[in-house]
């Protein structure tokens, strides 16, 4: 089973005209989306003088490094290196910590047979009906309470559960062939050695789509630590970004706050080039 | 080393009784071979006596011990499922190692008895390879040797041979009793196929709907089936059987024909007549109004009715005759040695003379 997609042979060959007709297309959409990005990046390589006067430069400009410099290690509110690691914090947090607890929450659904199995099942699924935003305020209570404003666990912690990984898992799961487990179980493993040696590798494309869409889901989240963080040394750059943008007659450095935007793009884009081959493995192929 | 005795065995799911107590005693080293029709409990048998569904009365002991209780990996046995079921990340090696790592054999030990089963089933260049790498018949072996790295006492087979091509199957058969028996493992196989289980088994466990029907040697289920299920099930093409009446050790088909069968029986009989059994006689009693002709070289296989003295009845009959026939030298006549008639009672149950 290779991957369905990168290939060509499998695809309907276009010729002529319609092969152009295509790549305009293509072209046309890439550049409308692309563009606003473009103008940001100049944005963020010219001077706040340059900026604020009509026409607005379409050129990059020479100051490139010293906007990146200042957005870096200087921020308007916070340094964005520190408000980057913040986001690196809480996206691998929410991502790795909502993969082990649904791997295993979906283990046990699927192989052991305990009481009440059917409703905790259909309570986990029930939670996907509840997005942050519909439980924020009680989840904030809590977490106020606990003391944990301010910090880390106090981003993580309560965004680490998931009942779509745990769904995803259970499917996958249960496209693995029963006599697998079996045999496992006649070659003398023990139900979490199964998990580990067996289980744990067979899902490791699911893994790491997974990770992706997870570690994205966690470094854009912006209500949630818009709440619960007030110190700016641990705000996270998504709501750093907006604490930046200039309220009122304010005048603020335009340069550095698209600096911080270009930035804040990059490590998920990174994390999806990086793992971009894993990913589409584990949509389109279970390796089995 | 190792015997297998079932006693009283039964298997329920929720109400449904599925298995309803089957006795068998396998001694060490024999090959013993489930048939039956699909959904009879065959699978359940063997997977109670791997340990894989719980007993719901009954014993399964293997060597005089009882397992009712037991773990699949305390009970010294491997089994080869229908699907191969082979960890599909691990290489082969891995995939036959897996059980001696888990009980903490030393690697130098793994080495040796993975190497050893992979010469002896020819998979020595394939190490490496993933089963996903490899042919069904490949695949196939490689369940093998993951069964024979363990060692075990008892070797358990469900339907190792359905997913293959049938020339492979007839080569893997003889793979596998050859195997079993340079082992010197006893093995219990659950098949559908009775060509496959006549050529397996030392003795064969007949299975209907849960009863066992009958436990003997593949001879005796030919020449003394116990039941009509199993004169039905042996033999191919299937036996032909005949309503009738007796009258001491004669009989009277329902079309008329009147034939002596040497046992005494009185009432509603049923006579069963292999077709191979049947030979040209001018003044057999059998006369067949044939339908079809198959030939098939070495024999050619009459398909009719069974055409009564009195012209009445149309009881459907196959006849299989040596050589080459041709439509005309056919429905003269047959007759049956009486000792190659089967007698059953209503009840399907054999009536012996
Ligand atoms: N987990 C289960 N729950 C309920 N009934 C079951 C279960 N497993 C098997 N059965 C029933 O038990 C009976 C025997 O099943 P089994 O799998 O042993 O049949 P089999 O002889 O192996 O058939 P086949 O040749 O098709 O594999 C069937 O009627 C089946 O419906
Ligand atoms: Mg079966």
């Amino acid at each position: 089973m290779g991957t369905v997609f990168g290939t060509g042979s499998g695809m309907v060959e276009k010729r002529g005209k319609a092969l152009w007709l295509t790549h305009v297309c293509m072209i046309i959409a890439i550049a409308f989306i692309c563009f606003p990005i473009y103008l940001a990046f100049v944005a963020s390589s010219v001077q706040q003088s340059e900026l604020v006067k009509p026409p607005m430069p379409l050129l990059p400009g020479s100051h490139l490094f010293e906007n990146y410099k200042e957005a870096l290690f200087t921020g308007i509110n916070a340094p964005v290196w520190k408000m980057l690691m913040n986001s690196m914090i809480m996206g691998m947090g929410i991502a790795i910590g909502k993969i082990i607890i649904s791997l295993l929450s979906a283990f046990a659904i699927v192989y052991f047979r305990f009481p009440f199995r059917g409703v905790f099942f259909w309570l986990i699924f029930l939670t996907l009906m509840l997005p942050v935003e519909v439980r924020i305020v009680p989840t904030y209570e809590v977490v106020a309470n606990f003391g944990m404003l301010n910090s880390y666990s106090g981003l993580i912690l309560p965004l680490v559960a998931s009942a779509t990984a745990t769904f995803l898992f259970r499917q996958f799961y249960m496209t693995v062939p029963d006599e697998l487990a079996e045999a496992a179980r006649i070659d003398g493993a023990r139900p979490m050695r199964f998990f580990f040696d067996i289980l744990l590798p067979m899902s490791r494309t699911n893994i790491a789509a997974l990770f992706v869409i997870l570690f994205i889901y966690g470094w854009n989240q912006y209500l949630w630590p818009l709440l619960i963080t007030t110190d700016p040394e641990m705000n996270t750059i998504v709501m750093g970004i907006k604490q930046m943008i200039p309220s009122g007659d304010d005048l603020r450095n335009w340069p550095v706050i698209m600096a911080t935007a270009l930035l804040a793009m990059l490590p998920p884009v990174l994390v999806v080039v990086v793992m971009q081959n894993l990913f589409i493995k584990g949509l389109v192929d279970t390796e089995k | 080393m190792a015997t297998v005795s079932l006693k009283s065995l039964k298997k329920s799911y929720g109400r449904d009784e599925v298995l309803h107590g089957i006795d068998i005693d396998i001694a060490d080293r024999e090959f013993i071979v489930v048939v039956g029709p699909s959904g009879c409990g065959k699978s359940t048998l063997l997977r109670m006596i791997a340990g894989l569904e719980t007993v719901t009365s009954g014993d399964v002991l293997i060597n005089d011990e009882n397992v009712n209780q037991h773990e699949p990996m305390d009970r010294n046995i491997a089994m080869v499922f229908q699907n191969y079921a082979l960890y599909p990340h691990m290489t082969v090696y891995n995939n036959m190692a897996y059980s001696l790592k888990i009980a903490g054999t030393p690697k130098a030990e793994i080495k040796e008895r993975v190497e050893r089963a992979a010469q002896l089933l020819q998979l020595t260049e394939y190490l490496q390879r993933r089963p996903r790498q490899l042919s069904g018949g490949q695949r196939q072996r490689v369940a093998m040797g993951r069964a024979i790295v363990r060692k075990p006492a008892v070797f358990l087979f469900d339907e190792p041979l359905s997913n293959l091509d049938a020339k492979l199957r007839v080569q893997m058969r003889l793979e596998i009793r050859k195997l079993q028996r340079e082992l010197g493992v006893t093995a219990v196989y659950v098949t559908h196929d009775q060509v496959e289980a006549m050529t397996l088994g030392d003795r064969l466990v007949v299975l209907n709907d849960g009863y066992l029907e009958q436990f003997g040697s593949p001879i005796e289920l030919y020449q003394r089936p116990a039941t009509l299920f199993v004169a039905r099930f042996i033999g191919s093409p299937a036996m032909n059987i005949f309503d009738g009446m007796a009258d001491g050790t004669q009989v009277t088909l329902d079309g008329g024909v009147r034939i002596d069968t040497g046992i005494a029986a009185s009432g509603r009989v049923k006579v069963g007549v292999r077709p191979e059994h049947f030979v040209a006689d001018t003044n057999g009693a059998f006369k067949v109004n044939t339908s079809m002709l198959e030939q098939l070289g070495s024999n050619t296989l009459v398909h009719g009715t069974l055409a009564g003295a009195s012209g009445a009845g149309a009881a459907e009959i196959v006849v299989s005759l040596p050589g080459i026939h041709t439509e005309a030298m056919v429905g003269e006549g047959l007759s049956v040695a009486p000792s190659e008639l089967h007698l059953f009672d209503p009840d399907g149950k054999r009536i012996d003379g």
